[in-house]
């Protein structure tokens, strides 16, 4: 964190001026996701001029919060059917005529399902080559991403004319939504031609899993579980936990493969990323394509009986101990 | 239906790998490379389609360097029909925006209904060929495919895919672009019966200039370094020694 405040510092004055940067907003219909608030944060490393681009079938709330983000210096909305389920390639379409208009330098979102699936598609609409994942920023064409699960980390400097690029939002501090709004509000371009729904792709139907818990993205604890725990039924005794913590629930992809929780749970290379200020892997080994989704937590707690599990090399505070004992000693000792 | 799969010759994901010491990528002379284990998935539903009588012939695509050759091999033996192997020079970097016009181009001369991707290789993390694909070619796409239901009259499929938060099911018009996700299915072994079998097949190796594409870098690699390493290794004796150091020394709780 203290690195991109300093890479900020070394250039915002002398090279931003000729950048603008649009950010695509996600949202629930109602709030603007968190992940969107780090995406907007790194566009005001890049620039102060920063657009917002909110799509949906009619979510005007949305659209206020955003013209309150900190940063955001006009946003832009777009209302139709055709962006109500997020069908990328609308979206697409969209970002990419609105792109036509304005001639951003950026287009930003976050790196969710959602950003990774719609951001490569407008880079091919003007065939550039997008930036998966950003970790940081060291200047308007160099940014720094994790490769190989997270085990390297590349330094790229991009030659193209606009860079697309996808935010890791556990590595940008969340803008913050104000009352001093001064973002202007105008209506996204319009097709001439074309509908905004290509009709490419229909959406049928969606299956989300509920949960009172926080969001992984944004808890400030998470209590994770693994194949250890042997059973979905098991899971209670880290949900008993997390509900103690005001955390959120995680999982290995062993838990997950083995049914015990559902797949959106999943922690690593594969699932999500999350950078909590305390995570608590219970009977996790550690493989690295785990450790790729949860190493840059503030502080790491492991709960194993092997003692050789590499989750303890990572492990601030590690405790050699029988999970289904040491759970709920630890849930009644908070 | 003919489906095209492609396939990227990594490092194999067990492998603890190590930064170059000019600090400019990863080592990879001897080091143990493997099909990207989410193409491993994508070529395994191919095989499935074909067994079902859905997909009449499967189409293995890679585009890599020489050794790049002995992963098709692999999906060939895995039940693949043909492959084709875009070959390029050793060391070479290929990004997702090269490797998707390289596959557009084979798109034209093939003439798939579907084009099957893992949805990111291991080595970049991109997570972007299928849809930088998709978008070139103006087709449907459906990233992070768990589930593949082709329709009777194959003129869609209806896809079940992995989002945040949890799964959604689309349909798509075919021909469109797949990326799949692990839970998709468990791809088979390879036997040794059906890799001697795979030799047979016919492999055929073009060049990206003879596809017409060019495949210069747009991303200069300025450096790659190893993470910041944590220092981690403490152990705690019990539970009650935990709790006190959560509260007093990390402050978490």
């Amino acid at each position: 964190m203290m690195w991109s405040v300093v890479a900020r510092r070394c250039f915002a004055s002398s090279s931003s001026a000729g950048s603008r940067v649009l950010v695509f907003v996600e949202h629930d219909g109602k709030n603007i996701l968190p992940a969107t608030l780090s995406a907007i944060s790194a566009a005001s490393q890049l620039s102060s001029d920063v657009t917002l681009l909110v799509a949906s079938g009619g979510a005007g709330a949305v659209v206020d919060a955003a013209s309150k983000v900190k940063g955001a210096t006009r946003v832009l909305f777009a209302n139709d059917g055709a962006f109500e389920h997020n069908v990328a390639e609308n979206l697409a379409n969209l970002i990419a005529r609105v792109h036509a208009t304005f001639g951003f330098s950026h287009i930003l979102a976050s790196a969710s399902a959602l950003g990774k699936s719609v951001l490569p598609r407008v880079a091919a609409s003007m065939e550039v080559q997008p930036i998966s994942e950003i970790t940081a920023i060291k200047d308007e064409s160099t940014f720094v991403r994790p490769i190989y699960a997270g085990n390297a980390v590349a330094t790229v400097r991009s030659k193209d004319p606009v860079k697309v690029v996808t935010v890791r939002s556990t590595a940008f501090d969340k803008a913050v939504i104000g009352n001093d709004a001064n973002a202007s509000i105008e209506p996204a371009p319009t097709a001439q031609n074309e509908p905004a729904d290509l009709g490419l792709t229909k959406w049928i139907s969606a299956e989300l899993s509920k949960s009172e818990r926080p969001e992984l993205g944004s808890a400030r604890v998470i209590v994770s579980g693994g194949r250890a725990l042997g059973s979905g039924e098991n899971f209670k005794i880290l949900e008993a936990l997390a509900d103690k913590l005001g955390g959120a629930v995680g999982a290995s992809r062993a838990a997950v493969d083995a049914g015990y929780v559902s797949n959106d749970l999943q922690i690593g290379q594969t699932g999500k990323v999350v950078a909590p200020e305390l995570y608590v892997a219970v009977g996790i080994s550690g493989a690295i394509q785990h450790l790729a989704g949860m190493k840059d937590s503030k502080t790491i707690v492991a709960i194993n009986k092997d003692p050789e599990a590499p989750i303890f090399q990572v492990a601030d505070y590690g405790l050699v101990a029988d999970l289904f004992a040491a759970i709920p000693e630890l849930t009644k000792r908070i | 239906m003919k489906l095209l799969v492609g396939v990227k010759r990594v490092i194999d994901y067990a492998v603890k790998i190590r930064v170059r010491p000019d600090n400019l990528g990863v080592v990879t002379e001897n080091v143990k490379m493997s099909m990207n284990p989410f193409d491993e998935i994508a070529v395994e539903e191919c095989v499935r389609l074909k067994e079902k009588g859905v997909a009449k012939e499967v189409v293995a695509v890679t585009i890599g360097p020489k050794p790049s050759s002995e992963i098709l091999r692999t999906a060939l033996a895995m039940g693949a029909d043909r492959a084709i192997h875009v070959e390029v020079a050793d060391g070479s970097t290929v990004e997702p925006l090269a490797v998707a016009k390289v596959l557009r181009a084979l798109v034209a001369k093939e003439q798939p209904s579907a084009v099957l991707l893992g949805k990111q290789a291991i080595d970049d993390d991109a997570n972007q060929t299928a849809q930088i694909l998709a978008g070139l070619l103006r087709w449907p796409q459906a990233a992070f495919a768990s589930k593949i239901a082709v329709a009777q009259d194959k003129a869609s499929a209806d896809i079940v895919r992995e989002i945040d938060g949890g799964l959604e099911t689309v349909s798509v018009k075919l021909p469109a672009v797949m990326s799949v996700d692990l839970r998709l299915n468990e791809p088979r072994y390879v036997t040794l019966p059906n890799l001697m079998k795979a030799r047979k097949k016919a492999l055929e190796t073009v060049t990206p200039d003879s596809l017409g594409v060019d495949i210069t870098p747009r991303l200069e690699i300025l450096r790659v370094e190893e993470p910041a390493k944590r220092i981690g290794g403490r152990k705690v004796e019990s539970v009650d020694d935990l709790v006190h150091k959560l509260k007093n020394e990390a402050k978490v709780i």
